[in-house]
């Protein structure tokens, strides 16, 4: 328990210690340690803006969603009033057009009436002379009652 | 237990407080010095190689560990023995920070090797009082103390380094007359300049006991801590040699102390790191 030499030693071997420790040991750990302290907070940071982007980027979305739905909406109700109006207006024509129809059948149905008459008329005629040429027994000159034939046609 | 050549109590703990003592003998010859009276015939240039070797082993591992560790270092997650040097980092940086305002790049990597040092010196107590002495023998070397921190060479050679930086910096901050005038012209001060030099030989008295007393106390604190504790493992080992009753109560006693010990370990590390830091700042600031 003398008090020597070993004193110095001990002394510079604190000394070397210390140095060394400053120069190798102490700095790069500091660094390293600020430096990941910096990207822990810029991290964070980054997170939040994350967040708020994604709050932000929701609050869009809700809206766009909204905006469409209206739209969705409007376009239905628009489609469903054009189908009744579709639908009016097809019926329209088809009433129209059964009409029309309906008309031009009647006026065939008038016409071959008409003409079916006729052809009664002038057969009727004919039999008529016909008969009464036999009744008469004799020829009738048919141009000469042609005008009583006429009036007879006529009447009928 | 105890060693062959010395089987009484007195003989057994007197050769586990010798240390392994190189120099001069007083007839001129080199070597080793066998027995305490050798040991101080040789004075001043002598040297302890076990404490030296110990301490410096232990310095080297440290350092090693921690440079390992210093060139791992990333912003990346750390893991494993990266984990454990950083815990210590901080731990040291945040009591520098705590205690230390002004800007000095030497005192956190200070606090550190002496915290870490004192620590791993005053760790080698916890083992068991004989093995290394014993495993010395082995090898032929007669006298073995493995805890350099119950060399006072070893205190007192770290608290003179830390003595000297407190004077480097108290000088370089306040100037050789600040530092003067701080060792002179407190605690007693007078406006009146005659009333001043006759205050002047107590002021100094008082300043310079006190400036001295720092080292001194930080040296005997940690040396008088772990002297002691070192000392009560040697008397729990003695009673190894006294019977089985004996021994195993001496096992339990041991046992329990080295628990004890634990704490007192880690403590004089601590204390000493804090008052270094606490010394360095007083170099700092002015009064």
């Amino acid at each position: 328990m003398n008090i020597n030499l070993t004193l110095i030693g001990q002394s510079v071997a604190f000394v070397v210690f210390v140095w060394f420790c400053m120069k190798f040991v102490w700095p790069p750990i500091v660094t390293a340690l600020n430096d990941r302290k910096t990207r822990i907070a810029d991290g964070l940071a980054a997170a939040e803006e994350g967040q708020k982007a994604k709050a932000e980027a929701h609050e869009h979305a809700e809206q766009v969603t909204s905006e469409a739905k209206e739209q969705a909406q409007e376009i239905i109700r628009r489609a469903e009033k054009r189908e009744t109006e579709m639908v009016e207006e097809a019926k329209g024509n088809a009433r129209t057009e059964g009409d029309r129809i309906l008309s031009a059948a009647r006026g065939e149905i008038d016409k071959e009436a008409n003409m079916a008459r006729e052809a009664l008329r002038a057969e009727v005629a004919a039999l008529a002379v016909t008969g009464a040429s036999k009744i008469l027994s004799r020829e009738v000159n048919a141009d000469a009652h042609a005008k009583m034939l006429d009036e007879l046609i006529t009447e009928l | 237990m105890a060693s062959s050549e010395a089987l009484t109590t007195t003989g057994y703990i007197k050769h586990h407080l010798q240390n392994l003592t190189f120099g001069q003998h007083p007839d001129g010859t080199w070597g080793i010095a066998h027995g305490a009276a050798e040991a101080k015939a040789m004075g001043f240039w002598a040297i302890h190689l076990d404490t030296m070797f110990w301490s410096v082993l232990l310095g080297a591992l440290f350092l090693w560990v921690f440079r390992r560790a210093a060139v791992r270092a990333s912003v990346n997650t750390p893991a494993g023995l990266l984990n454990f040097v950083e815990w210590a980092v901080e731990f040291v940086d945040e009591n520098v920070r705590s205690s230390f305002s002004h800007k000095n790049d030497l005192v956190a990597p200070l606090a550190l090797t002496l915290f870490v040092w004192v620590l791993l010196m005053n760790t080698m107590d916890l083992v068991p009082v004989d093995w290394l002495p014993e495993l010395a023998k082995l090898m032929g070397i007669e006298y073995m103390k493995v805890v350099p921190t119950t060399d006072p060479n070893a205190t007192f050679g770290m608290a003179l380094g830390v003595f000297a930086l407190t004077l480097f910096y108290s000088i370089k901050v306040k100037g050789v007359g600040g530092f003067a005038a701080e060792l002179t012209m407190q605690p007693f001060q007078a406006k009146n300049p005659i009333l001043k030099i006759l205050f002047l030989p107590a002021n100094f008295f008082l300043e310079f006991i006190s400036l001295v007393s720092k080292p001194v106390s930080l040296s005997l604190r940690l040396f008088g801590n772990l002297f002691a504790g070192e000392m009560i493992f040697i008397l729990i080992a003695l009673l190894f040699s006294g019977g089985a009753v004996l021994a195993i109560a001496g096992g339990a006693l041991q046992w329990a102390w080295a628990i004890f010990h634990i704490l007192i370990v880690l403590l004089q590390a601590f204390i000493f790191m804090t008052l270094t830091i606490v010394y360095l700042e007083m170099a700092h600031s002015h009064h």
